[in-house]
């Protein structure tokens, strides 16, 4: 089995789906363990936007898993190649798992590339195509810890026939093969672990029949792809996970591609999701907002009251459409500092959070950073919305671990009366 | 008794008048006992006029040489607070114009001021806005008023009097703040110099008199008068007759030949009290910086470093490496093996190539290597100061930045012989 080595340990399961532990033993040396439910590190080639080593590790607790992807990467194969050491030692990033992907998923995806033999991915300098061929020699040169097999996602948009929809369920799978025979003869890949794709689109039958083929591969774990936020409402999404996961097994982890909102994240661990990617706080920080949704569920009588003085005082900030299909526009969990109602408001952003931009600075300074445009926002802000992303994700674990999911939606929802 | 570092006490009325002048005197006594700035010289160089010296300011010491960053807007682009003290800064530049702008002196004053705003522990240098008015804004008129010019967010006229100025930076608050000057470009000739010089002389001592916090700002005057030795000496002998903890060079570093400018910068420090400290401003390429300390400046402040950063151009003891460029693209050293910012403890020029394509914070990297590079620069310079062998370090410095001797800029090897070091 390509990456035999990843373990996943189930502390809970809640309906058969919902699932609460820790995937251990990941990284070449299987030296990592990454709790789940999860999400990765997101990165512009393995720098988490904005931030420097420095300042990256401001962060208390930051995910075990780096993601990177080809987009960014494959632009520079022949630096790749000519170095030699991997993606990390290039990179000089810390001790981290590297988690290589297809696609950026807070980037601009142009459609209508795709072949039955090539997918297509978009770097600096414009479209570069990729064989499985040269895909498999990307990551060869790249020796990441874990990659997503090549895949055909391309079914997102409204009205994908059924015929389109069925091409990239049997050219995933055709490509997955490609990749684990290419994987198998590599030496550079050894320990690696490779992840197989599920597609499908919105049509149930599609999605169950590339979950059960997908299945029977020698895989250490699943892509959920094509569920992007956008490509179809969360009802949809969770019956079809609900149903997909129902075919996967249940000692591999799930990873979903594209979904990053919190209510869209809630939903979907509850359908059977095990790990996400992290670029939700990069979208917030780009819109020159800060995430400042609630997920405390722990009842504690002073924070109850000052909540009622804020809903007075319209602090929270409720904007955006739940069902905003839009990745760009501002959601209802974040507030938007570029508005003058911050303008000489001395407080963090979010109070009791722990980063280093509210711990150092306040709403004004950022207010003010971004409306004169400096640089310094983005890294105040890609700081604090990393910080409180993650530790929504560390409140999924602890409300699935107490029986507090309800609590928790209704908390994030801002639906939570007490 | 009153306590010490408040507003003059108002006098006390049931007591006579020789009583009230004692009182107030005390007061001045004990206020001056602590001054916001002192000078300790540590070495002085016995060949050039270089010094390296102790700067204590109020939020922290200062070691000079000293280049200083410079933060317009209240933020040094994209680094943080901790990471610049972090690089050993210890002393850093705001604009009054920007900041008076946005967010404001109110808004400022309400935050503590721009140390509290930013949140940086250490020392802040403000200008008093009159170098933006010349080069950002459309001028509407210079009188013995003022400046006044349009606002360029909202086109209001606005009027920056040295009283103006002088209170704006009393709200931020600066360890330092710089006179307001009549600023004319060193490439001005003609009556204009002379008026502008006369004009400053005049409103430092406005500023002088406008300052509320004595005490805790430090007022510097600016020496003007182009490049016209003799409107410079008649500027520096009035303004030296002025009791203010430092001077600025200034009007120079805008476009003139380097010929003039290093004969204006020598010429005003042979005539600036050797106990205050000189301030040279808008002066900060390498080569520009060992002269001037040769020729006995000890603060610098330029936006080069950082600016040029953000393009990618990393400064280093032999130039400057373009990283954005194709032959670093496969290069796999760091921008200098020697160097032990944290940019080059773990990143390779290859690496910071291919990240510019992909993200903002490949800048942040070069800014932080610049500044370090700056900062390193001047901390040798001093401790080559402090053990007496700065001539040979200027030697060793200039033989590495330049391939051969024949590329040693005219001016330069003229300016240090002035000061009897002979480069090759």
């Amino acid at each position: 089995m390509a990456g035999s080595r990843m373990k996943l340990e189930l502390s809970k399961v809640v309906q058969g789906r919902c699932r609460l532990g820790q995937l251990k033993e990941i990284g070449r040396m299987g030296q990592h363990s990454l709790d789940i439910p999860g999400c990765l590190l997101y990165t512009h080639l393995g720098t988490v936007p904005h931030l420097t080593q420095d300042t990256l590790h401001t962060l208390s607790s930051l995910p075990t898993v780096t993601q990177v992807t080809l987009s960014n990467i494959a632009e520079h194969q022949e630096v790749l190649d000519e170095f030699k050491g991997g993606f990390k030692t290039f990179a000089g990033l810390h001790d981290t798992v590297l988690y290589c992907s297809l696609h950026d998923s807070a980037a601009h995806r142009p459609t209508g590339h795709t072949t039955n033999k090539t997918v297509s991915v978009w770097g600096s300098g414009g479209r570069i195509e990729l064989t499985v061929a040269k895909f498999m020699a990307l990551q060869r040169m790249v020796q990441p810890d874990w990659y997503q097999a090549m895949a055909d996602g391309e079914t997102w948009q409204t009205g994908t026939s059924r015929k389109r929809v069925r091409k990239s369920v049997d050219r995933s799978l055709a490509h997955l093969d490609e990749c684990l025979l290419v994987h198998q003869k590599s030496q550079e890949l050894d320990g690696v672990s490779v992840f197989g794709v599920v597609e499908g689109g919105d049509i149930l039958e599609e999605r169950l029949c590339s979950a059960r083929e997908t299945a029977k591969r020698p895989v250490a774990g699943f892509c959920l792809d094509g569920f992007q936020t956008g490509a179809m409402d969360q009802a949809l999404r969770s019956q079809l996970i609900a149903a997909v996961t129902e075919e996967l097994p249940e000692d591999k982890p799930r990873l979903l591609q594209g979904v990053g909102r919190p209510d869209e994240v809630l939903a979907c661990v509850e359908a059977g999701v095990d790990l996400f990617e992290g670029f939700f706080p990069f979208q917030a920080t780009e819109r020159g907002c800060a995430l400042c949704f609630r997920f405390d569920v722990t009842p504690d009588p002073e924070s109850a009251v000052a909540d009622e003085g804020r809903h007075a005082a319209g602090e929270t900030q409720p904007n955006g459409d739940l069902n905003c299909d839009d990745q760009t526009h501002m959601t209802r969990f974040e507030m938007d500092l570029k508005d003058k109602r911050h303008q000489d408001d001395f407080r963090p952003l979010v109070e009791g959070c722990g980063c280093y931009c509210c711990r150092n600075h306040q709403r004004a300074y950022v207010h003010h950073l971004l409306v004169t445009n400096e640089l310094l926002a983005g890294v105040l802000l890609m700081m604090h919305n990393t910080s409180h992303y993650h530790s929504f994700f560390r409140a999924v674990r602890e409300a699935l671990a107490n029986d507090k999911m309800d609590l928790l939606r209704r908390r994030v929802l801002g639906t939570l009366t007490e | 008794m009153s306590t010490v570092g408040g507003n003059m006490a108002a006098p006390i009325t049931s007591e006579t008048d020789g009583n009230i002048k004692e009182n107030s005197m005390f007061l001045k006594k004990t206020l001056s006992a602590v001054p916001p700035l002192t000078l300790r010289i540590v070495a002085e160089c016995p060949v050039t006029k270089a010094r390296a010296c102790d700067l204590t300011l109020p939020h922290s010491s200062v070691s000079t040489p000293v280049f200083m960053p410079v933060g317009t807007q209240g933020t040094l682009k994209g680094i943080t607070a901790d990471q610049l003290e972090g690089l050993g800064c210890q002393i850093c530049l705001g604009n009054t114009y920007h900041l008076g702008m946005r967010p404001g002196p109110e808004l400022i004053e309400k935050a503590n001021g721009l140390h509290g705003f930013m949140n940086w522990r250490r020392n802040l240098l403000t200008d008093s806005g009159g170098f933006q008015m010349v080069s950002l804004v459309e001028l509407s008129e210079v009188t013995e008023e003022g400046v006044k010019f349009k606002s360029p967010y909202d086109g209001k006229e606005i009027l920056l009097s040295p009283e103006k100025s002088i209170s704006i930076q009393n709200s931020l608050g600066s360890d330092i703040m710089m006179q307001l000057d009549d600023v004319v470009s060193s490439t001005v000739k003609g009556p204009r110099v002379e008026e502008a010089m006369h004009r400053s002389i005049r409103w430092l001592d406005r500023c002088i008199a406008a300052n509320k916090h004595p005490d805790k700002q430090n007022l510097f005057a600016i020496i003007q008068g182009g490049l016209d030795a003799e409107l410079r000496k008649a500027c520096l002998d009035e303004m030296t007759k002025r009791d203010v903890p430092g001077f600025a060079i200034g009007g120079l570093s805008g476009g003139e030949e380097k010929d003039d400018f290093w004969r204006m910068v020598t010429l005003s420090t042979d005539h600036l009290p050797r106990e205050k400290p000189r301030y040279l401003m808008g002066v900060g390429y390498a080569v520009d910086l060992v002269v001037c300390v040769a020729l006995g400046c000890d603060m610098f402040d330029c936006v080069f470093p950082t600016r040029t950063a953000r393009f990618g151009s990393a400064l280093v003891p032999w130039g400057s490496l373009q990283v954005k460029q194709k032959q670093y693209a496969k290069d796999f050293q760091p921008i200098d093996p020697d160097c032990q910012c944290p940019t080059c403890k773990r990143h390779s020029r290859a690496y910071l190539h291919a990240l510019f394509k992909s993200d903002t914070a490949a800048m942040h990297h070069i800014t932080i290597h610049n500044i370090a590079y700056q900062l390193t620069l001047m901390r040798s310079v001093r401790q080559s100061i402090v053990e007496g062998r700065f001539p040979e370090f200027i030697l060793t410095f200039m033989k590495r930045m330049f391939p051969s001797p024949d590329q040693y800029p005219g001016w330069a090897v003229e300016a240090l012989a002035s000061v009897n070091v002979t480069l090759e």
